[in-house]
C-alpha cells in the first residue's frame, strides 16, 4: 500500500511540554553506560560551562519518538506501524539539552516514498524551549516493510 | 567511575587520528534497562518468542542503544558530550543478543575524517558485531576549542 505523497511538507501542532529532569538524564546515561560527570554532577556541568547537567547526544530520541507518534498514528496516513523498522536517525544539536529544559516538539513529514514495496517515511522533529529557543533537530527514516518482503 | 578527560585542542588533532576503541558487552539486562530509560518497549528487544515470530533470529538490541554507544566513543574522546553538535547513523544490521551472561559484543572504533576551519571535526564511526558493521554512515561532528 503506497503512502499518500501529499503528506510531504505536512507539520503537526506542538507536543505537550517535556520537562527534562536531572534524574532522567542520569537514568539514560546509566542505561548507555555513559559515565561522564557532566551528565550527573551539576557542579561538574557548571565547571564545563553549562547551566546544569546536560543530556547525552541521543537523549533527544525520548522526545522525538513521542512527537513522531502523531505522524505514525495519523489514521489519514495509514502507516502499518507493526511493520515499521528504524532505517536511520540523526540529531543536530543547536545546544545541548539540559536539566530544567521545558521542551516542545513540532513533527514534520519531510518525505514519503515507496520503494520495492516498502513505504519510507522521513520525519523530522524540531525541539525548542517553550519560549521558542531552538535546541535540537531530529530526523528519522521509518521503513514499513511491504507484506511480500522477506524478513531481512 | 568517570575519568576526567581533557578535550583535545583542534590544533592537536589530525585527519587520520584513531579514537581510543570501545568494546561493550550488551546483555539482555542492558536491553531491559535501555527500554525503561528510553521508553522504547518494542518486544523485539526483550521477548524472544515475539522476535522469532516476526522473523528475527532472536532478541535484538535497540538500534538507538548501538547509536548511543557510538556517541560514548566520541564523547570519551572529546571529553565533553556537549561538544557533539551533529550525529547521524543508518541502521544496517541487527545486533542479536543471546540469553546468556555475556550477551553480544559490540566493537566501536572511530577516526578523524575531516578538520574544518571553524573548529569542527568530523568523526567516522564504525560499529561491529560478529565482525560485520551494524551502523552505516555513522558520522559525528564535534566542536573542538
Amino acid at each position: 500500500m503506497a503512502l499518500d505523497q501529499s503528506f510531504i511538507g505536512r507539520s503537526y501542532p506542538p507536543s505537550p511540554v517535556y520537562e527534562v529532569s536531572r534524574e532522567k538524564i542520569r537514568e539514560f546515561a546509566d542505561a548507555i553506560g555513559e559515565t561522564g560527570a557532566v551528565h550527573r554532577d551539576t557542579e561538574a556541568a557548571r565547571a564545563a560551562g553549562y547551566p546544569d547537567v546536560i543530556a547525552p547526544p541521543t537523549f533527544a530520541v525520548l522526545i522525538s519518538m513521542k512527537a513522531n507518534d502523531v505522524i505514525i498514528n495519523d489514521p489519514d496516513l495509514g502507516l502499518d506501524y507493526s511493520r515499521v523498522v528504524h532505517g536511520d536517525q540523526a540529531f543536530v544539536h543547536h545546544r545541548p539539552i539540559r536539566a530544567g529544559d521545558r521542551l516542545v516538539a513540532v513533527a514534520h513529514v519531510d518525505d514519503v516514498q515507496t520503494r520495492a514495496g516498502n513505504d519510507m517515511l522521513t520525519v523530522r522533529a524540531e525541539l525548542s524551549t517553550e519560549d521558542g529557543e531552538p535546541v535540537t533537530t531530529t530526523r528519522a527514516l521509518l521503513v514499513s516493510r511491504g507484506p511480500e518482503e522477506a524478513q531481512a | 567511575m568517570s575519568t576526567p578527560t581533557i578535550t583535545p585542542k583542534a590544533a592537536e588533532v589530525a585527519v587520520g587520528d584513531e579514537l581510543p576503541p570501545l568494546r561493550v558487552q550488551v546483555s539482555r539486562a542492558d536491553l531491559v534497562r535501555y527500554a525503561g530509560a528510553s521508553l522504547d518497549f518494542n518486544p523485539i528487544h526483550w521477548n524472544e518468542r515475539f522476535a522469532r515470530e516476526v522473523g528475527l533470529p532472536n532478541v535484538i538490541a535497540h538500534g538507538m542503544l548501538t547509536m548511543a554507544l557510538g556517541g560514548r566513543l566520541v564523547s570519551d574522546w572529546a571529553g565533553d558530550a556537549g561538544a557533539i553538535v551533529e550525529y547521524g547513523v543508518r541502521f544496517t544490521r541487527p545486533v542479536v543478543v543471546p540469553d546468556d551472561e555475556n550477551g553480544a559484543s559490540v566493537e566501536l572504533t572511530g577516526q578523524v575524517a575531516e578538520k574544518r576551519d571553524d573548529g569542527i571535526v568530523r568523526i567516522n564511526i564504525t560499529a561491529k558485531f560478529e565482525g560485520r558493521t551494524v551502523l552505516g554512515k555513522a558520522i559525528a561532528l564535534v566542536r573542538l576549542r
